[in-house]
């Protein structure tokens, strides 16, 4: 074996090796890398007493439909379509938080109640322009998930 | 046919007919895609004109990809075949990619102030743009920290090569893990998620961020070259 040869394999087998120290390392913390919890996991993890009322954590889902009431305190429903969540915030709302789209609140949950001190609206991987937005819900190929 | 272009003269005679075509089609395809997505394009159904950003930040944050990987692939060549204009070619490459990354940071937290609600999160696809970034500035420090030319190239070799293992985590980041940026739009399985009058100035703008890239790198390169070639020359004088 020429040793250019040896040094292919050196590298070859280095970065196969770090490959897969990385996504060991990165298995391992899977859980401090989320951002969020969903509803449903939050509402599980709460069944098991393992969010303390004091702990900040993140939710994250859609706002349901007709669950907005704005005032001094919003308060309304996050939800994955499976379970939901009842959020009250007192703030502002980002622009692009309407009933239907994606949010991120942190804040403490207690009592079945997340006290969000923060807001941030998430937007999909979607772009179109309005009209054509338009035009699919008007033919009925809208996209479910935005409006469910 | 790493041999046939590692030859520095061969590889200043061919990009001595690139560099300009690289620049007209840079200038061309980025005016264009500027005149297209600042002027032309739809605003979005969600986020109306801000949008916009997108053609510049998108683009950025592929070529900040791109890069990485340019200078990964040549820095195992350089170590491997121990090609001198592969070291050259890693080493002009890294400040373009570190400028293309914080282009993308800079303009992604301009973007993310009026839609999401705040100008930074340490979400995984941010936090891991951020390492890129880091990595850049690592890299560069670690080639000229040693006096021998020739330790820091290796070494800073070693770092871009270990490194790269972070780019893969930057793009499926969106997809292993729930975070505040959203999935890809244009890359993925099931076709672009984008309405095509908004994707012909998005590729525009990639094709010339490409463009650019390979404009400044000739540049850049044949620079160093010459530079190596003055140092030889003096170095002989200094001899005879």
């Amino acid at each position: 074996m020429k040793r250019k040869h040896k040094r292919l394999l050196f590298v070859a087998l280095g970065i196969l090796i770090l490959a897969a120290a990385a996504s060991l390392i990165l298995f391992a913390f899977k859980g401090n890398i989320i951002f969020f919890l969903s509803p449903t996991e939050i509402t599980e993890k709460s069944k098991k007493n393992e969010i303390s009322p004091q702990q900040r954590l993140r939710i994250g889902g859609l706002v349901e439909k007709g669950s907005l009431t704005k005032g001094v305190i919003n308060r309304f429903k996050v939800t994955d379509l499976n379970k939901s969540i009842i959020v009250e915030f007192k703030g502002l709302l980002p622009d692009l938080f309407r009933e239907g789209q994606g949010i991120v609140a942190e804040g403490r949950y207690n009592n079945a109640v997340f006290t969000a001190s923060e807001v941030l609206a998430k937007h999909d991987e979607t772009y179109m322009p309005p009209e054509v937005a338009e035009a699919l819900k008007k033919s009925g190929k809208w996209k479910p998930t935005l409006e469910k | 046919m790493f041999n046939y272009f590692a030859n520095p003269v061969r590889f200043l005679r061919l990009t001595s007919k690139l560099q300009p075509i690289t620049m007209f089609v840079a200038s061309v395809t980025i005016g264009l895609g500027l005149y297209y997505g600042l002027v032309k394009s739809p605003p979005d159904y969600q986020q109306s004109e801000t949008v916009r950003i997108m053609y510049v930040h998108v683009p950025a944050a592929w070529m900040a990809m791109f890069c990485y990987v340019a200078i990964a692939c040549s820095s195992a060549v350089a170590l491997i075949w121990r090609h001198m204009l592969a070291n050259i070619i890693a080493k002009s490459t890294a400040p373009i990619g570190a400028s293309f990354t914080f282009l993308a940071l800079a303009t992604g937290s301009l973007w993310g102030k009026p839609m999401w609600g705040t100008w930074w999160v340490w979400d995984a696809r941010l936090t891991s743009v951020l390492i890129l970034f880091f990595l850049y500035l690592g890299y560069m420090v670690l080639y000229n920290a040693f006096d021998d030319q020739s330790r820091g190239a290796r070494a800073a070799a070693i770092l871009s090569i270990v490194g790269v293992i972070n780019v893969p985590i930057i793009k499926f980041s969106v997809d292993w893990w729930n975070t505040l940026h959203q999935p890809a739009s244009v890359i993925k399985m099931d076709g672009p998620s984008i309405h095509p009058s908004m994707l012909t100035p998005l590729i525009l703008m990639a094709v010339g961020y490409t463009a650019l890239y390979f404009w400044l790198l000739f540049v850049r390169t044949r620079a160093e070259l010459n530079a190596n070639k003055v140092r030889m020359m003096s170095i002989q004088q200094v001899e005879t």
